[in-house]
């Protein structure tokens, strides 16, 4: 395993030769904001929150899914990213209906903390107020579709982790829908184990346990690295 | 199997020919105009005058002046009938043996005409001239020597530098140059790779690719074993959409007459060569012409894209290194092979060689398909061989690119049309889409409309271009109802910039481009429907001084 250095914000660093900018900038204490990135299952480069530029590359690069290269100059944080960064989380939260002060995962969401880190005070464009439903026919858990962000994160664990794949994704643009099974209530999805790892999972309040009142819904995302690391690599550390 | 094989084949099918023939078309534009009946009332006709013997009524492929079908041609060298009905055909056989134009006012086109006169076919060489559904057709016309000359006699690396050296670039709209990629794939090492023909042909007003397979779908066959030979492939993937049933079924007669004659198979030629290919067909998302999706698609996975890198070049279909073509691009190809990389290069301009298929529409007289040589200028496309607008209007612009593409003005309609000159421009060569638009022709309305279009095929999985072209499809909305103002504007630009660089794939990547080329050029119409017409946008665009 070779080891390349590189710099991400003037900073020298040293990474593993398969390690991803984001993994390297995490170890180095640099932020980069994501949403759909979630360790323990496969990178997706959906949400573009984590582009950052690279001297000599004339597009934004995603840092979750960029293998570093030796000598790469990654910039993280430069104005023009800082700018789209915030388009970003205006749009989805234009998009559909999230509404913090009802919101069960209200301090515990991490839409509402990218909104928070990035400085967005209010979103400039049109909110859509889309009627989408609420599906609580499973009866542990719930999904509200007016706050999905279809980071697709609930695809992956069910697929990667739990190996069930109940959870898919139907339509296309701004109709696409998070599904169970082929477009069934969840209750009725015959391949879901009810084990859960959907609902620590989502960034918002999307899937949520049925009964957690509004700002109970705490999440542990350390279970699902657990588990990821108990299979792959052997151990079973906390 | 080999080349005195496939002339005897070119014999026999010579020998068997009638003296006169009447040529047909058979491709979707004339069959949507009755063509179907036209073709069984000339066969009756025919059989009524007693001259079976001498008389052949052909189905071929598109002929390219769609708005004057049907279209039925003389062949050798016999006049082009066109807008024929079902009753003319008896006058249309009565003619034969009149050397004077038929009555029961039959139109005859004029073959001097420019549309016809500056066209250079090499993609369409064929098309309107071949029986598209047998095979002995297409060897007739030397059909299937370039891919026996490449497998029996060509080292797999001499035909990718015979590519590179013709300066082939891909037809599908960026113009990657095609050498390059097939020799990527073909020094990645691996046990298994593919070769997919791209034909999910989804731009708006484009029809060059559903053309080529209903007119000639061997030849693609043909270029898509060449590359596989090429590439070191061994199976091949023709990706359709399903909106193209006559192409679809076209390309499956092809593919099993080549099966039972050797030409696909295992040991092509008789050489050591296994090549099959199978058709999947698309299920109606745009999106699957982005090639990340596309493979997706293949494999039977929800087509959405993917970040490249890795290039399917090195990792595409099932993991395996994947050369993916659009359907002009492997077009070109036999010919290539057959006629030397020095003879295509000589055919365009420096940086783009070789010839451009193009789809007329829109505000124009003749639409239909032309091929002309790379570096035509527009003018000569839109006016001389298109004949202009209908009724003597002025052309306003000229939308290339289709939903990625951008509008022309008319007074750049002297630049030659190439890879480069149409980017200088803001636009992009795209697949071959050219869409006229004349003075009563709203821009902003064009605008709007490409970006529904991507609103509506955005696959949804980044957020700028699921979200973003919702709300820009919004903002044309609200200036377009008078109600925006130059605020509105602001965000418009703002909002384009950031989903043109922050995109997944290319469709979020380019689906700014239509709004960001009208308010390039046609600035002016947007700040008429300004609410608060008096106040300028604040920031306005750096190049509309220097175009207007």
């Amino acid at each position: 395993m070779a080891v390349k250095t590189l710099t991400i914000d003037g900073k020298h660093v040293s990474a593993r030769d398969d390690q991803t900018i984001l993994q390297t900038a995490r170890e180095a204490g640099i932020r980069i904001p994501t949403l759909c990135d979630l360790p323990g299952v496969g990178p997706l480069g959906a949400c573009r929150l984590c582009l950052v530029e690279v001297t000599g590359v004339p597009k934004l690069l995603p840092a979750c899914v960029t293998v570093v290269q030796e000598g790469m100059e990654v910039q993280t944080n430069t104005e023009r990213l800082r700018r789209y960064r915030l388009m970003i989380v205006e749009l989805l939260f234009a998009e559909r209906n999230h509404v913090c002060s009802v919101c069960v995962a209200n301090n515990h969401c991490e839409l509402q903390d990218r909104a928070m880190e990035i400085g967005m005070t209010h979103s400039r464009f049109a909110y859509q107020f889309p009627k989408l439903d609420v599906d609580t026919t499973h009866g542990r858990f719930g999904i509200d579709h007016n706050r999905c962000i279809l980071c697709s994160r609930c695809v992956r664990v069910c697929d990667e982790i739990e190996g069930a794949h109940t959870w898919d994704v139907s339509g296309r643009g701004a109709n696409a829908r998070v599904i169970t099974d082929m477009n069934v209530p969840w209750g009725e999805a015959a391949s879901c184990t009810s084990c859960g790892k959907c609902v620590q999972a989502c960034p918002t309040g999307a899937i949520f346990r049925i009964g957690a009142t509004v700002a109970e819904l705490e999440k542990d995302r350390t279970q699902l690295s657990f588990i990821v690391n108990a299979r792959e690599n052997k151990q079973w550390l906390g | 199997m080999d080349t005195t094989d496939l002339l005897e084949i070119a014999e026999r099918e010579r020998a068997a020919r009638t003296p006169r023939r009447l040529r047909c078309c058979t491709a979707a534009g004339c069959l949507s105009q009755n063509g179907q009946a036209l073709k069984a009332a000339l066969i009756e006709a025919v059989k009524t005058a007693g001259l079976t013997d001498s008389v052949e009524v052909v189905g071929v492929g598109c002929m390219g002046l769609c708005s004057q079908g049907p279209l039925v041609q003389v062949d050798p060298d016999g006049p082009l009938y066109e807008k024929v009905t079902p009753d003319q055909a008896p006058a249309i056989v009565a003619a034969l043996n009149e050397p004077s134009a038929p009555a029961d006012d039959v139109r005859v086109g004029d073959p001097t005409h420019p549309f016809f006169a500056k066209q250079v076919p090499v993609v369409l060489q064929n098309s309107g001239k071949i029986n598209p559904e047998r095979i002995e057709s297409y060897i007739e016309v030397g059909g299937y020597q370039a891919l026996c000359t490449a497998v029996r006699e060509m080292q797999p690396l001499e035909v990718c530098e015979l590519i590179t050296a013709s300066g082939l670039r891909g037809r599908g709209g960026a113009g990657y140059p095609t050498g390059l990629k097939w020799s990527t794939v073909a020094k990645t090492e691996s046990d298994r790779k593919f070769v997919v023909c791209n034909a999910d042909e989804g731009d708006p007003g484009a029809f060059m690719d559903r053309s080529v397979l209903e007119s000639d779908p061997h030849r693609i066959i043909e270029g898509m074993a060449i590359a596989a030979y090429a590439v070191g492939a061994s199976q091949g993937f023709v990706y359709v959409r399903g909106e193209y049933p006559l192409a679809i079924s076209r390309l499956k007669t092809a593919i099993s007459q080549a099966r039972r004659l050797g030409v696909l198979g295992a040991g092509v030629f008789e050489t050591r060569f296994d090549f099959r290919v199978d058709i999947r067909i698309g299920a109606g998302a745009f999106v699957c012409g982005e090639e990340t999706a596309l493979m997706r698609s293949i494999e039977g996975h929800r087509g959405t894209p993917r970040p490249r890198p890795p290039f399917p070049a090195a990792k595409g279909l099932w993991g395996c290194p994947t050369l993916i073509n659009n359907v002009e691009t492997l077009a070109n190809i036999p010919a290539i092979v057959a006629n030397g990389p020095e003879w295509f290069a000589g055919l365009g301009t420096g940086k783009s060689a070789g010839t451009k298929v193009f789809a007329l529409a829109g505000k124009i007289k003749n639409t239909g398909l032309i091929e002309v040589p790379m570096g035509t200028t527009l003018r000569t496309i839109v006016e001389e061989m298109g004949g202009g607008v209908p009724g003597g209007g002025s052309v306003k612009a000229v939308q290339t690119g289709g939903p990625s593409g951008g509008c022309i003005p008319a007074e750049h309609l002297d630049t030659p049309v190439d890879y480069e000159s149409l980017a200088q421009l803001g636009s992009i060569m795209g697949s071959g889409g050219m869409i006229v638009m004349d003075e009563s022709d709203n821009m902003v309305d064009v605008a709007r409309f490409f970006m529904e279009f991507c609103m509506d095929e955005s696959c949804g999985k980044c957020v700028p271009c699921r979200a973003g072209t919702v709300q820009i499809h919004h903002l044309l909305t609200k200036l377009r109802s008078g109600k925006g103002t130059a605020r509105d504007l602001d965000v418009l630009r703002e909002l384009c910039e950031m989903v043109k660089q922050t995109s997944l794939c290319g469709l979020g990547q380019s689906a700014p481009n239509p709004v960001l080329s009208t308010l390039r050029y046609f600035h002016n119409e947007y700040d008429t429907l300004l609410n608060d017409p008096m106040t300028p946008a604040t920031k306005p665009l750096q190049t509309s001084t220097e175009t207007r």
